[in-house]
């Protein structure tokens, strides 16, 4: 919902869209990377995402509230909690479903997205809420060079969208955390006699994602406010994943492009109902084709 | 079932009593009197209860058909919603455009709710699981698009109302009607999933979910059966669906949400996968639980700050219960109801003798 707003909200030239295309595909991007992280690492998908996406952007708003008048703090801590909050989900739920079967920690996930929703809404209210008049933000259209526009925070969006696929490449390749992640994806069994701990990398993937995610919602809500609706833009960045290919970082990317390509287009020249849709007609046209995505390893998918 | 200990020896000496659904005179003279409590429910229960039953019947009919797919066929949906979204819309689309009558729209849902059938089982001959589960995910999402776009194209935005059908000059209206209605149905749906579960059908089936290179090794046609699977399940969920559409006498996109898919799942998870008898306790459980929260909660102190934040609390307290049943009951209602069972036959021995004895 607030995508269409947000991607709509200028009037369109062939510039236009490329802006809206860009800026709603690193919307995706920034989210599906998280279900990339859980997914590489333990071959567990986090249904929950979309949820923990808005914990996110629901913790920076009481934290501005907390630390009125200091932004930058209020961000961090923000930040520090959303991992916080990912960590203890490991810690507390998904480390009793490791070694369960996979589709038993999926309906985990989505047990769990349907208490956060309403956990949320019992904390924080279901009433459409602004971060960004809560830490004194605005959030001006910018104009660029060819007539089109952007708003302030959705330029930041895809610029820290950019800024986190490059540290996420860097920590994999070359950090030993990293490293030790891949591995554990790779083998776990071969990971964990090499001293790995399996359970620390687990809980990691779980902080690293959430956090993500939490970018994700803290900007899109800076940007358009915050309200239940949120979920479905996680839900819909989770088509993104998996077109590019469940298991690989590049292939979000990709795929972020593809279905932000797709949704813009269908809204601005057939209907915009179709918003909510078109990433999953993607999606099923991929599962047709090509199911392990662009850029995912062909596996031997798991039985139930 | 056949597998739990019985109190005493029962040998079967003909093929009569092999195929005989119910064996002992136990069970026939309990299946008799629960059929008693069933009927005369609605003459003294409240408006209120039998409503309540009437969606219990109407969930188990439903949770009835993906457990044949889920527990039995172990092919994995989570586009439930999207199926009785079909079927509803069918009664709905037919009866606004055309005055058809339910004799023909309900057999009309269940035609649709097979062809979707086969289109949300196509998947399932290449992907598995995980995968599976996403792109019937993902057409739950095109289906309740194409029934928003009807309603919002035929200016119905706000959803299609139905008026009571009228069968052999007989209006079907009123809460102890439905009941009656919704019990035939869901007793013909238990019916058919328990013979079809006795037979070739229900066995390959279970090969199929046990392994399924092995039962095409012993010669079942895999992709045919998981076809099936899908087709008659999403036909008595459509049929589920129209039931709903005539039982609410309105249709609305809204009612068909992500949300109604998870809790169809839940059932089958709380009730114990691959077992009836869990369907239906699993429906049971899943419709009767946010009033039992909203009681709860109103009969604490100062109800009225919290009565506005219901719909939340249970949104939290679903989700905790489906968490609990994952994490510590696996097998669900069911397993607990085979655990107390077994106590008081084993009683006052804690275990099954290790070896040698029969089951």
């Amino acid at each position: 919902m607030e995508s269409r707003q947000t991607s709509c909200q200028f009037e369109s030239s062939a510039l236009q869209l490329l802006v809206n295309i860009l800026f709603l595909s690193s919307i995706y991007a920034l989210i599906a990377c998280g279900y990339v992280l859980i997914y590489r690492v333990s071959r567990v998908l986090n249904l929950a995402h979309g949820e923990l996406m808005m914990v996110g952007s629901y913790l920076l708003l009481t934290t501005a509230w907390m630390f009125a008048g200091s932004p930058v703090t209020a961000i961090a801590s923000a930040v520090a909690l959303s991992l916080t909050v990912g960590v203890l989900v490991y810690v507390f739920l998904m480390r009793k479903m490791t070694g369960e079967m996979v589709l038993a920690a999926v309906l985990t996930t989505v047990a769990l997205g349907i208490l956060l929703r309403g956990l949320m809404v019992l904390i924080w209210s279901a009433q459409q809420q602004y971060p960004a008049q809560a830490l004194g933000f605005s959030n001006p259209a910018l104009a660029l060079p060819g007539g089109a526009r952007i708003s302030l925070f959705a330029a930041i969006l895809i610029g820290v969208t950019i800024v986190t696929y490059a540290a996420l490449f860097t920590f994999l390749r070359f950090g030993a955390w990293g490293v030790r992640m891949r591995a554990a994806g790779q083998n776990p069994l071969l990971a964990a006699q090499r001293g790995i701990n399996l359970h620390a990398i687990y809980a990691l993937a779980w902080g690293l994602s959430t956090l993500t995610g939490a970018l994700a919602g803290m900007l899109i809500s800076l940007d358009s406010g915050l309200t239940g609706s949120m979920v479905i833009i996680g839900l819909k960045a989770f088509p993104a994943a998996l077109v590019g290919g469940l298991d690989s970082l590049v292939g979000a990317i990709v795929g972020a492009l593809i279905i932000g390509i797709c949704e813009v287009l269908a809204i601005q020249y057939i209907d915009p109902l179709l918003s909510d849709v078109i990433p999953f007609i993607v999606l099923i046209a991929f599962l047709i084709v090509r199911p392990w995505g662009l850029f995912g390893t062909r596996e031997e998918l798991d039985r139930v | 079932m056949s597998n739990q200990p019985r109190a005493s020896g029962y040998f079967r000496t003909s093929y009569a009593q092999d195929f005989a659904l119910l064996q002992t005179r136990m069970q026939r003279v309990s299946a008799v009197l629960f059929g008693i409590v069933l009927i005369g429910f609605p003459l003294i229960a409240s408006a209120f209860y039998t409503d309540l039953a009437t969606q219990v019947l109407l969930a188990s009919i439903g949770s009835l058909s993906l457990m044949l797919l889920t527990g039995y066929a172990g092919l994995i949906s989570l586009g439930h919603a999207g199926l009785l979204c079909a079927g509803a819309f069918t009664a709905g689309i037919l009866f606004k455009e055309f005055g058809t009558p339910i004799w023909l729209t309900l057999p009309a849902a269940a035609i649709v709710g097979a062809l979707l059938g086969v289109i949300f089982g196509l998947p399932s001959l290449r992907l598995r699981g995980l995968y599976l589960a996403v792109s019937t995910l993902a057409l739950h999402f095109v289906v309740v698009y194409l029934g928003g776009e009807y309603e919002t194209k035929r200016g119905h935005s706000t959803g299609i109302t139905i008026d009571a059908p009228i069968v052999f000059g007989y209006e079907l209206y009123g809460g102890a009607t439905w009941y009656y209605v919704m019990l035939v149905f869901a007793a013909l749906t238990l019916f058919l999933c328990v013979n079809l579960m006795r037979t070739r059908v229900g066995r390959a089936w279970r090969a199929i979910h046990a392994h399924e290179t092995v039962a095409e090794a012993l010669g079942i046609n895999v992709a045919a059966y998981k076809l099936l699977a899908f087709v008659i399940s999403s036909a008595i969920a459509a049929v589920a669906g129209a039931l709903f559409a005539y039982y609410r006498s309105f249709v609305s996109v809204e009612a068909f949400s992500l949300f109604l898919t998870i809790q169809y799942v839940a059932m089958v998870i709380i009730g114990g996968m691959g077992s009836l008898l869990g369907a239906i306790l699993g429906a049971a459980f899943v419709t009767v639980f946010p009033y039992v929260i909203e009681g709860v909660l109103l009969k604490l102190p100062n109800a009225q700050a919290y009565a506005g934040q219901l719909f939340a609390v249970n949104y939290a307290g679903f989700g905790l219960v489906m968490i609990l049943f994952l994490v510590f009951e696996p097998l669900g209602l069911v397993g607990i109801w085979h655990r107390i069972q077994t106590y008081f036959l084993l009683w006052p021995f804690k275990h099954r003798p290790v070896a040698g004895a029969r089951k």
